[in-house]
């Protein structure tokens, strides 16, 4: 009986999916069809957004989007993976409130902290700049990462780094080239949750930027109009959205193997 | 290859316990030593202490004749074996036996013949491709040994290697893990709660309690002249029946009737009132098994059995006496520091496996009082121990070890000479050519 459930599951989630590609698919002239499925496939949204009339606002948001997110992803982790090392490894005074301050940056609500960014921005020159974007995504980001990564530091057995170090590995080497590794499904895992949730981003974006310097897509996505002002852009919305769901698809994909696959087994005894 | 010195060693907690408390302890360079106690008694924090593991509170470290109480754990050139053997997961098994050699930087070729030759001693050719998780427990045992032998370390360290493998596995280890041992002629310190593995690796046992040597000395020498109670009890398996005795004159009164000492031990427990008397399982037998000849040489008695275990090629019978409470209180501590939980006082003695003697039957049993132990009940120790008899015992096992040291390392140089092409046992014939 539990395939059923699953299957209801599946449809309640992939439902909306499948609206989005085939409005996506249909002209804008057959979007009020009253049909589920487009009456004729067209192409016509996806070459608004890539060639045509959008594609000025669209593309450099692409290029943005993409860019100030695998930035802000990469610092992310880097720094917290220190801080999660420290966390799952060293006695340290201080290292609850490091926990809890994290847990309380990560509560905080956006839209309430994006109206005096925006002054602040504009008075030091952030605005409208991709670091202008890094800075608050890595506060969202952040907190989330050193979460997720101590739990998987804590994993691993300290033995494998002593091991390493009386194998004659300094305390550098021993990290490098025995938890990095180790550690590497939960960096992955953690890099995935950060991308996920700078790529998702609509405040700030939306907030602190005004031009394609900087604007990423969920923000151009707001700022799509249609041919003329009586007709809603609604398919070239949907057609963006679908092309902005690709890249988080296939990074899953692409991650869900080393994500599942617990590295350390084997490690201990068994 | 080193010798290990210890000067005063004190492992003292952020709590002001201390773990491992005042420990001297001479290891002779290529010598076997064992670190054994109950759990809790500081051995395995004596030998991250040897690594550098774990900070020394005070006392020198002393390996090779150099003080490396600051040196770190890559300084010190020491390997190990870990517990849990701590394989690298996401390494080969080549390239885990090669970790060492290549954080030393050692070239290509250099590293490719040394893990050959560590892993045909090993018997890990094959494997050499897998990853650790795909092995049996066995196998990645081996690895971990396998990473320890490929450099040419001061000295090897063992934490308990074999207690996650199968009693039939650990068995077959242990003989190999000997075997290696006298090929290197490599100094090596073996932790263990195992007394099996202690009594059969070591050349000298070192027997901890509670953060304090007990006793050093040959696995003989301690098991029949330990120096008190802990380490009587502790040695030894079955363990040794302790019985609640009075002295008279030249005998001592107990459960199991009199029994006569000799003048020499008489005089050393005199003036005594109440005394514990050590006897082994094996020192008892079905009085009518025994010799006509051996019978005068100790005393009879009669006692109910209440159970007995029969397991083919002997068999033990459990007899239970009445103590003293103030005795049964002591032993039952003494159990309880030995991790084992002794709930009623009884003896368990050895019987040969044709013996008819049956349960809940009453039989006549004879002991042997010529090896019987006399422990002051306060204090634990030994008032019969002989000295003198307990050192040749160890000189004798020392003089053994260097013949068969001697032997081993004549054969594994002569290996190398006939395998050169093969590669095969150059760990061994290297190591020995540079002893």
């Amino acid at each position: 009986m539990w395939w059923i459930g699953g299957a209801i599951i599946v449809v309640y989630a992939l439902f909306p999916i499948a609206w989005i590609i085939s409005i996506s698919l249909k002209a804008p002239s057959d979007i009020a069809n009253g049909q589920f499925l487009p009456s004729d496939v067209s192409w016509v949204n996806y070459e608004t957004i890539l060639t045509g009339d959008a594609s000025e606002l669209f593309l450099p948001a692409l290029r943005n989007s993409f860019g100030i997110c695998l930035i802000a992803t990469a610092i992310s982790c880097l720094l917290a993976m220190f801080a999660a090392y420290a966390i799952a490894r060293l006695d340290f005074p201080g290292k609850k409130v490091i926990l809890s301050t994290a847990l309380a940056v990560a509560i905080f609500p956006v839209i309430s902290i994006v109206t005096p960014l925006f002054n602040v921005w504009r008075q030091i020159g952030l605005y409208d700049t991709w670091p202008g974007l890094i800075l608050p995504y890595l506060s969202l980001t952040l907190p989330i990462s050193i979460w997720t990564m101590s739990a998987f530091f804590r994993e691993i057995p300290w033995e494998m780094e002593q091991a390493a170090q009386v194998d004659g590995a300094t305390t550098w080497q021993a990290f490098r080239k025995v938890i990095v590794p180790l550690a590497a499904p939960g960096v992955f895992t953690t890099a995935i949750i950060a991308f996920f949730i700078a790529w998702n981003d609509f405040v700030y974006g939306i907030v602190l930027t005004s031009t394609e310097a900087a604007r990423p897509v969920p923000a151009a996505l707001g700022l799509f109009s249609g041919a003329s002002q009586f007709e809603d852009p609604t398919g070239a919305i949907a057609a963006a959205a679908l092309i902005v769901t690709i890249p988080v698809v296939v990074l899953v994909l692409l991650f869900q193997r080393r994500i599942v696959a617990g590295l350390t087994n084997g490690a201990v005894k068994g | 290859m080193a010798s290990i010195e210890m000067k005063n060693i004190v492992k003292q907690y952020g709590d002001g316990f201390p773990a491992v408390n005042d420990v001297s302890l001479d290891i002779a360079d290529g010598e076997f030593m064992i670190l054994v106690g109950p759990s809790g008694c500081g051995k395995s924090t004596l030998l991250r202490m040897i690594v550098g593991l774990e900070d020394i509170t005070s006392g020198d470290m002393i390996i090779g004749g150099k003080r490396v109480n600051d040196l770190a754990p890559r300084d010190r050139n020491l390997s190990m074996v870990f517990q849990n053997y701590a394989l690298y997961p996401h390494m080969t098994v080549f390239e885990n036996i090669a970790f060492p050699l290549r954080l030393a930087k050692t070239p290509d070729d250099e590293v490719r013949r040394k893990v050959n030759a560590a892993s045909d001693v090993l018997e890990l050719k094959e494997h050499l491709e897998r990853k650790p998780a795909n092995l049996s427990g066995g196998q990645r045992q081996r690895v971990a040994m396998g990473r320890a032998i490929v450099r040419d370390a001061e000295a090897f360290l063992f934490d308990e290697p074999l207690s996650n493998l199968d009693a039939k596995l650990r068995g077959q280890m242990r003989t190999e893990i000997s075997r290696l041992q006298r090929r290197l002629g490599i100094t090596t310190v073996y932790v263990t709660h195992d007394q099996t593995e202690a009594m059969t690796l070591g050349d000298r046992v070192c027997v901890l309690r509670k953060g304090k040597i007990q006793q050093v000395a040959s696995p003989r020498e301690l098991y029949e002249q330990p120096v008190n109670l802990f380490v009587a009890g502790f040695i030894g398996s079955p363990p040794m029946n302790f019985l609640p005795a009075t002295a008279k004159g030249n005998t001592l009164e107990t459960p199991f009737g009199t029994i006569e000492l000799d003048a020499d031990r008489a005089a050393k427990v005199a003036g005594r009132d109440l005394l514990l008397v050590g006897i082994r399982p094996e020192y008892f037998e079905d009085a009518s098994l025994v010799d006509e000849a051996k019978r005068p040489l100790g005393s009879t008695f009669r006692a109910r059995v209440d159970v007995t275990e029969w397991l083919g090629d002997s068999q033990y019978a459990y007899i239970p006496y009445d103590a003293p409470d103030s005795i049964k209180a002591q032993l039952r501590e003494l159990s309880k520091e030995l991790d084992s939980e002794e709930l009623r006082t009884q003896a368990i003695v050895s019987i040969d496996a044709t013996s008819r003697i049956r349960e809940g039957r009453e039989a006549e049993f004879w002991l042997d009082s010529r090896k019987v132990h006399v422990f002051d009940p306060e204090s634990g120790e030994n008032l019969t121990r002989d000295p003198e008899a307990g050192a040749e015992l160890t000189r004798m096992a020392a003089q053994d070890r260097e013949e068969q040291l001697q032997d081993s390392q004549a054969r594994a140089g002569g290996a190398r000479a006939d395998g050169e092409r093969a590669g095969g046992a150059q760990v061994g014939g290297a190591t020995a050519a540079s002893a």
